[in-house]
């Protein structure tokens, strides 16, 4: 099940990123032979096994707080290291279609 | 006094007997770093002015005759990865070149409160991804035993300026050995607790699971002195434990006779002769010490780094989603429109590593494929995990080779990124089971005709049962085991 340029293509479309052609010819022999080695866990058979999604499973789940607010940044810090400053909000690009 | 080879019960000394003061204790670090950082490049971003605002706090509280907080005046520093308010934090990376935190990280908040001066932040790989701290999108830090080899990675900044003397103690963080494998390398002592005793709000998130943060320092007793500090719940951290914490360092001096420690023909298999002479030079001091060495079998080693980096990648392509170019960080220019702006921002923004590990996440967590890969490594996990529980069942400890190499130099493997993953087999397991881990020195390579460099024994134990590992580890160094 070899990975291809159009499977490359496709996860980095996914995941946001903008591969030049360069990246995605150097990523897939790379990508390839890591998924390849990967494919080892399939000599274990795991059809009864429990996953386990994190070290405390199984423990008594975390304690959750009392839902009050609490004070947080003001405004100013919170857009301190905005790359794209609005007075109050994130500035960018627009999404919506003016008619 | 050499101000720069001190170990905290030094510094401690020192201080309230007025033989050196804390201003002059930074001072004297800040000179070495000025000295030998230009080679070493440990340091990413100094923070001089906060090291000597703390430091002139503790003089004056000496000068008043109060009680001094348990970490007065010690120089430390802290990996990248981790957030320090108003001081430039980048996780190594370029998309958070000129990101100042407007908040520090629990462990930071910690740390101060005990009096440590913040001498600054050290270099990594980029978002922790990496084991020789050459991803880093700065430049690479070089091994203080050997300039032209790597410190290991990726917390190999904070290891280095341990080792290097240009830091007291250090934070690094641990996601697959990241604390441990450039201690080891380094000759100095790393260790990280159990999943959840040491808080990880302010910790750059890598992958969430298996993230912790850890000290490095240059004795076991510093180390426990300083995983005392930074351990305990923090409401901050929802998988922070409310386990209460032991004075690790009060309990040091138990006795080690009749510990029984197992040892794993799975971690020694394929294991150089230059790492395997030490190690075993290693155990033959334990046994010596009374300790009693037992054979065990931990099954599915051979499959942990398969596991891990499913899952690590997995959970990373998750957690640097949110580098997009909007709230903080670098933004592309010349884009049009929103999703060209995400596109290009962390195309230009991330390493190559950074770039594969996302997409291996993105593609063992899509659709046809998370059942195959994600769900399949989640179980076996519990397979790994379960090893450790069975071998515990046998014996108090797991005693390891911390890398199944010495460092190696700089660029010699980077061609292959496989063949860099899987050098992390000792450490990964212990993250996966969540069970917390040291490495010691444990010697140095002996082979003609290259220079001798540090090998790292690894010591692993039952979750909570830090202060047993924190035991043997100080038994062992004490009775020369750095030596071997």
């Amino acid at each position: 099940m070899a990975l291809t340029e159009k499977d490359v293509r496709y996860v980095a479309d996914l995941a946001h990123l903008d591969l030049t052609e360069a990246e995605v010819e150097r990523f897939l022999p790379q990508l390839d032979s890591i998924l390849n080695y990967v494919q080892k866990l399939n000599e274990l058979d795991t059809r009864e096994i429990e996953p386990m999604a994190q070290v405390s499973a199984g423990e008594a789940p975390p304690s959750l707080r009392e839902d009050e607010s609490r004070s947080s940044f003001a405004p100013d810090v919170a857009l301190a290291n905005a790359p794209g400053p609005g007075p109050g909000f994130f500035k960018v690009p627009r999404v919506i279609e003016r008619e | 006094m050499d101000l720069t080879a001190l170990t905290l019960a030094n510094i401690r000394e020192a201080l309230t007997r007025r033989q050196v003061s804390a201003v002059e204790l930074v001072g004297a670090h800040l000179a070495r770093i000025d000295q030998r950082d230009t080679d070493l490049r440990a340091y990413l971003t100094l923070s001089p002015d906060r090291a000597l605002e703390q430091a002139r706090r503790i003089d004056a509280l000496i000068a008043a005759g109060e009680p001094l907080p348990s970490l007065a005046g010690v120089p430390v520093a802290i990996k990248d990865a981790i957030i320090t308010r108003g001081v430039r934090t980048t996780a190594g990376s370029r998309i958070l070149q000129n990101y100042i935190p407007p908040y520090d990280a629990t462990v930071v908040e910690r740390l101060e409160s005990a009096g440590a001066c913040l001498l600054g932040k050290t270099n990594c790989d980029e978002f922790a991804m990496g084991s020789s701290t050459e991803n880093s999108g700065y430049f690479a830090t070089r091994n203080p035993h050997d300039l032209t080899r790597v410190p290991g990675g990726s917390s190999g900044g904070s290891a280095a300026a341990v080792a290097a003397g240009l830091a007291t103690v250090a934070l690094g963080s641990d996601t697959g050995g990241s604390i441990r494998q450039p201690a080891g390398l380094c000759g100095t002592v790393g260790m990280m607790g159990t999943y959840g005793r040491v808080s990880r709000f302010g910790l750059v998130a890598f992958a969430s699971s298996l993230d912790h943060i850890g000290p490095l320092g240059r004795s076991v007793r510093d180390v426990a002195a300083v995983l005392r500090v930074i351990a305990g719940h923090d409401p901050c951290d929802s998988t922070s434990v409310s386990q209460p914490v032991p004075d690790y360092e009060a309990m040091l001096d138990g006795p080690v006779t009749g510990f029984k420690v197992g040892v794993a023909d799975e971690y020694f298999n394929g294991l150089s002769p230059a790492i395997g002479d030490s190690i075993q030079k290693g155990i033959d001091l334990l046994a010596k010490l009374g300790c009693q060495i037992t054979p065990i079998s931990l099954p599915h080693t051979d499959y942990a780094i398969a596991c891990y980096y499913i899952i690590a990648t997995a959970e990373a392509s998750s957690n640097l989603a949110r580098y997009d170019g909007v709230r903080y960080g670098f933004r592309a220019s010349g884009y049009d429109g929103l999703a060209e702006m995400y596109r290009k921002t962390r195309d230009g923004g991330f390493g190559p590593e950074v770039k594969r590990r996302i997409m291996l996440g993105t593609h063992v967590l899509s659709s046809g494929y998370y059942d195959a890969y994600y769900l399949k490594a989640q179980k076996v996990r519990t397979l790994i995990t379960r090893d450790f529980q069975e071998a515990f069942d046998d014996v108090d400890v797991i005693l390891t080779p911390t890398s199944p190499i010495p460092a190696f130099k700089l660029g010699e493997r980077l061609e292959d990124p496989l063949e860099m993953y899987l050098a992390d087999i000792y450490t990964v397991t212990a993250d996966l089971a969540g069970i917390p881990g040291i490495s010691v020195p444990c010697g140095k390579t002996r082979v003609e005709g290259e220079p001798r460099l540090p090998v790292g024994m690894q010591i692993l134990a039952r979750h909570f049962d830090e202060a047993r590992l924190l035991q043997l580890a100080y038994a062992f160094e004490q009775a020369g085991g750095s030596e071997v």
